[in-house]
Order: C-alpha cells, then structure tokens, then sequence
C-alpha cells in the first residue's frame, strides 16, 4: 500500500535508508544473542563460584581430629 | 530532517541518498584510517587493547562499507539508470578499498598465534589504513565530472543542505563510536569471564588457543 503510493524516486530513498536501518539492526541482533550468550556464561560462573564457596564453607566447618 | 532539506533542482529527490551514502561513506573511510593508526599505537605500545580497538574500528568501517556499496548502487540506479558504473574511478576505488579490508578477517583467522595474528593484523592495517587517503586523493586530483562531490553539494546549495549533511554526518560518527565501545566492552567481559572460567575450573593454563580455539577476533 505504501510502496505503492511512493513515486519512483522515493522507492529508491525509502530503499537506501531501509538498507541502512537494516544493517544497524542485524547488527544489534547479532549483539544481542553474543549478549544473551555471556548472560548465561556468566550465571554459569556465579554458580561454580558459590559452590567453590561452599565446598570451603565446608571444609572449616569440619572438626579437626 | 530531510523534510527540512530542499528538494535538488537538477535529481529531485533521488538527492536525499545523500544524507546517508556520504556520511556512512566518511565514517567508514575515517574508521579504516583510526584503526590503522591504532595499529601503530599497538605496534609502538604492544598493548593488546589497541589491537582490539583496531580490529572493533576495521570491523564496523566493513559492515558501513557495505551499506555504502547498496546506498550507492541504489543512487546509481536511479540518477543514472544503472545499478553499477565501472568507468566512475570513484565508486570504482571504494570498491577496491572495501575488498582489500575484506581479506582482514581472513588474514586474522589464518593465524594461530595471538602475538603473531595481532603484529601481522596491525601492519596490515597500517599499510590498507595510507592506502585509503591516497587513492581518494589521487581520484579527487584527477579530472572527473560525473561521481556529485560532498563539498560541492554542501557549499553551493542553500544553508539548510549543509545543515542536514552537519547533522546527518555527526549522527552517524556518534553511532558509529558508540557501537565501537559496545562491541569493545562485550569482548573485554568476554575474556574476562573466559579467564575466570578457568581460574574456577583450576585451570591455570595460559595458552589462550586451547582454551578459546581460533578466532579472527583478538584475544585478551
């Protein structure tokens, strides 16, 4: 409806700035799944170190014989 | 603000391309030059975090490089009837500029070893980085009337073209930087949770290709 009510001129502009948001947002798409990817790589993280910490907890906790 | 622009009396509204194409073109020229020169700053300092900077800056000047290819393709076709003009030495050297940084990724993913990768990837971006000003300069000293010149457009026409191609021009070195310090700070955390990773998993080693694998990306 809209392409049809642009000239052929403004198809062309419309074009060329579409192709411009396009390329920032594939771009930002791709940032977003590294992100997400680190979130999880990061809980990954938080989890091995609290169970460091428990397995030390632990360890003092022990009487000594 | 391309309402506020003036229509141009000789392409009509084909002209508003040219809010996008030269500035996307500017920035992505300028970030091919900021990486080589901080190339050299990682060649002088052999810090690792310039690497980076250089390869983030390259990185970003390459995806431009692309829209300014299609932006430009498009402008062509409508102004000139063709999507592509090989006797215009502009559109021409751009293109030769966009397919020499091309084999950057691959230059940096053929070599295995960081130090190595980093020192070759730095001259490298060095030597493409003064090969940029001297083609266009040569192509702008050189006689040619077709390829519309920025400065021409801007200071010839009414006030309120600069001001748009002002404007349009600083949007898009703010977008650019900003998505450089973006990209920058997702691979430092990156490498820091790699490190950390294995210093959790008592792993002290610190051969960062066993622990990483190959990348084209610098490793910290």
């Amino acid at each position: 409806m809209l392409v049809t009510a642009l000239s052929s001129s403004e198809q062309y502009v419309a074009g060329a700035y579409l192709v411009f948001l396009a390329l920032v947002l594939v771009y930002l798409a791709i940032m977003a799944v590294k992100l997400s990817r680190l979130e999880r790589e990061v809980v990954e993280l938080a989890d091995l170190a609290e169970r460091g910490d428990a397995v030390r907890e632990d360890r003092v906790k022990e009487p000594v014989a | 603000m391309l309402t506020y622009a003036p229509v141009d009396a000789d392409q009509g509204v084909i002209q508003k391309i040219f809010y996008v194409h030269v500035p996307m073109a500017i920035v992505a020229l300028g970030g091919f030059i900021a990486g080589g020169v901080m190339a050299i700053m990682y060649l002088r300092t052999r810090d690792r975090r310039w690497d980076i900077r250089s390869y983030v800056t390259i990185h970003l000047s390459i995806v431009l490089a692309v829209g300014v290819l299609i932006t430009g393709s498009i402008w062509a076709r409508a102004s000139w009837g063709h999507w592509w003009v090989w006797d215009e030495p502009m559109l021409v050297v751009f293109l030769i500029v966009f397919l020499l940084y091309a084999t950057y990724q691959p230059l940096r993913f053929s070599i295995e070893d960081p130090e190595k990768q980093a020192r070759y990837a730095s001259v490298f971006a060095i030597t493409a980085g003064a090969f940029v000003p001297l083609c266009f300069g040569a192509v702008r000293m050189a006689e040619q009337v077709t390829h519309p010149q920025a400065a021409t457009m801007t200071t010839s026409g009414p006030g309120s073209v600069t001001v748009t191609f002002l404007v349009a021009l600083s949007a898009m070195t703010l977008l650019f930087i900003t998505l450089c310090k973006y990209e920058m700070a997702s691979k430092n955390v990156t490498a820091t949770v790699r490190r950390l990773r294995r210093r959790l998993a008592g792993d002290d080693d610190d051969d960062q290709l066993s622990a990483t694998g190959r990348s084209a990306a610098p490793q910290l």
